[in-house]
């Protein structure tokens, strides 16, 4: 069985990270929350964010999803901690562009949520793992649910 | 199978498992002829012209009508109304039929295993209205409850709304029996018949259902071309609810009248093209062996639960009667993770809410995967999809 693409899409560090997802839960006291919904899917993540001086201090996600979304949760939140609000746009952009593209000059600067990258030659699958990142975007704009 | 030499789709893919016909058919070449015909030798639009060719392709578009009706066991061709689709006849019924019946104090009636377009039409039609908005409950196993829901039948109930085949669990309900229980009440039955037509007969005249829905892309016919039967004396009283050509008596500055049913509900042109494409696909259909068509389902649905019960971890949902349909989950494997290993081994199955997150909720599950058949499909799709499930298993549990 051809199961190279797909063992790119799986590696097992992939579903280590979604098995055992770090900043996985809720937290106590957060400044911003954004829940976001894929609809084709029924797939939910809530992202939280505490921010002091427009850094973010803390970050946990919850939610039901794909192996894909939860291990993309996990690399998000524990890129984005301890990052300036207004380093995230450009983080989340260069994790879109290569998502899609399957490589980006700037793809050093995602640290470990580059692995993702084997998600383009899955297009179907492209908004699985965009799902925590976009939350983010919307969490540095303001957002929040609560 | 010979048939699938019928369905040109599978020469185009010799390595394809289809196995979502729950979400669409596929087409005999019969269909497809019949679409190209109508362009090459028949476009005129219907109602309209005076010229021989106009007045032929009306003809033929009103014989098609009375093959629908035919089919369904419909009093007379005005019973049938061509839609876009189930969702469009659903939504037809509950903006123009709906305000007659229910009002503050009437319950509107539905069972939590159905489809997104028969639920929303019938909670939005209560909000606007003020009617109570209530939802019968389902099995553990996500198969509309029959008893359940003749239970939640009051003296209060206006409408019910009801899948005949569920398409998720694939649960077959009597809707003769159903129909009976609202007519007690002085009530409505309108049926979404989508999961119903592509499998088994259908007669809308024994059942007595009110209303009666459904769509032809999954009836081996076109996309774009849906029925709503309706009796005749509730389609006379119901006000179109989309105004312009066709549909029109006569139209004076303040005032218009409106065409009888069922013209009167087709304004614009209608999906002719599609008309004609449905035409060939019941004419198909009429050609074959439906009760042998159903027991090979039948057969197919038996032989995947068996094959499925023996991998380790797997939940099944619906029953051994389910018709055409076989939805589960695989303990730790996420449903989108579990449909993209299959599609890497050209095997194409839904996976997600399938349009019932309302029956998702009920089953405290995000998303199911489902496999659902045709008539061409075969015992090697189901083995493929047996053999590839287990193998997911081992997969996505770091066994490989």
């Amino acid at each position: 069985m051809a199961l190279t693409k797909l063992d790119q899409l799986y590696r097992q560090v992939i579903l280590d990270e979604a098995y055992h997802p770090r900043h996985h839960g809720k937290l106590s006291a957060p400044d911003r929350s954004v829940t976001l919904r894929n609809p084709s899917c029924g797939d939910v993540l809530t992202l939280q964010l505490q921010v002091a001086a427009d850094r973010v201090t803390d970050a946990k996600f919850s939610g039901s999803g794909c192996t894909i979304s939860q291990a993309s949760g996990s690399l998000m939140t524990d890129l984005i901690i301890g990052r300036q609000l207004s380093e995230i746009p450009e983080l989340v952009g260069i994790f879109s562009d290569l998502v899609i593209n399957g490589s980006d000059p700037r793809e050093d600067q995602l640290g470990d949520a580059a692995i993702l990258k084997g998600v383009h030659q899955f297009p179907a699958r492209v908004k699985c793992a965009t799902l925590a990142w976009k939350a983010a975007a919307q969490a540095v704009e303001g957002a929040t649910d609560d | 199978m010979q048939m699938r030499e019928e369905f040109p789709f599978f020469a185009a893919h010799p390595e394809l498992i289809y196995l979502d016909s729950a979400a669409t058919s596929q087409k005999p070449q019969a269909v497809l002829t019949a679409l190209t015909a109508y362009y090459r030798d028949s476009n005129a639009n219907v109602h309209r012209g005076l010229y021989t060719l106009a007045y032929n392709t009306t003809e033929r578009y009103e014989a098609i009508r009375a093959q629908v009706a035919a089919f369904m066991h419909a009093p007379e061709a005005a019973n049938i109304v061509f839609t876009r689709g189930t969702t469009d006849g659903l939504n037809l019924v509950a903006q123009s039929f709906g305000p007659q019946v229910v009002g503050p104090g009437s319950e509107i009636l539905v069972s939590g295993a159905e489809h997104h377009s028969n639920f929303i039409p019938w909670q939005q039609l209560a909000k606007r209205t003020g009617a109570t908005f209530r939802v019968a409950p389902v099995t553990p196993s996500g198969d509309l409850d029959e008893s359940a829901l003749l239970r939640s039948i009051t003296p209060q109930t206006k409408l019910v709304a009801v899948a005949a085949v569920t398409n998720v669990a694939g649960t077959r309900v009597d809707v003769a029996k159903i129909a009976q229980a609202v007519h007690a009440v002085g009530g409505y039955l309108v049926v979404d018949g989508a999961q119903e037509v592509p499998h088994l007969p259908v007669d809308v005249s024994a059942t007595d259902a009110d209303f009666y829905a459904w769509s032809g892309h999954k009836v081996f016919g076109p996309t774009g071309i849906g029925v709503l039967y309706g009796k005749s004396t509730l389609l006379s009283a119901m006000p179109p609810v989309q105004f312009g050509g066709e549909m029109i008596d006569e139209v004076q500055d303040a005032e218009s009248t409106w065409a009888p049913v069922p013209l009167k509900f087709e304004a614009g042109t209608p999906n002719i093209a599609g008309i004609y494409g449905l035409g060939a696909a019941l004419t198909w259909l009429g050609q074959q062996d439906r009760g042998a068509m159903a027991a090979h389902e039948a057969e197919l649905v038996t032989a995947l639960r068996t094959g499925l019960s023996e991998i380790p971890g797997i939940t099944l949902y619906g029953s051994a009667a389910s018709v055409a349909i076989v939805s589960f989950n695989l303990a730790g494997v996420h449903p989108h993770d579990l449909a993209t290993f299959l599609d890497e081994q050209h095997i194409a199955v839904r996976a997600g809410h399938h349009c019932a997150q309302p029956l998702m909720a009920r089953l405290g599950v995000p998303a199911t995967v489902r496999a659902s058949f045709g008539p061409y499909n075969t015992a090697a799709d189901v083995t493929a999809l047996t053999t590839a499930v287990a193998t997911a298993g081992r997969f996505f549990h770091g066994t490989h």
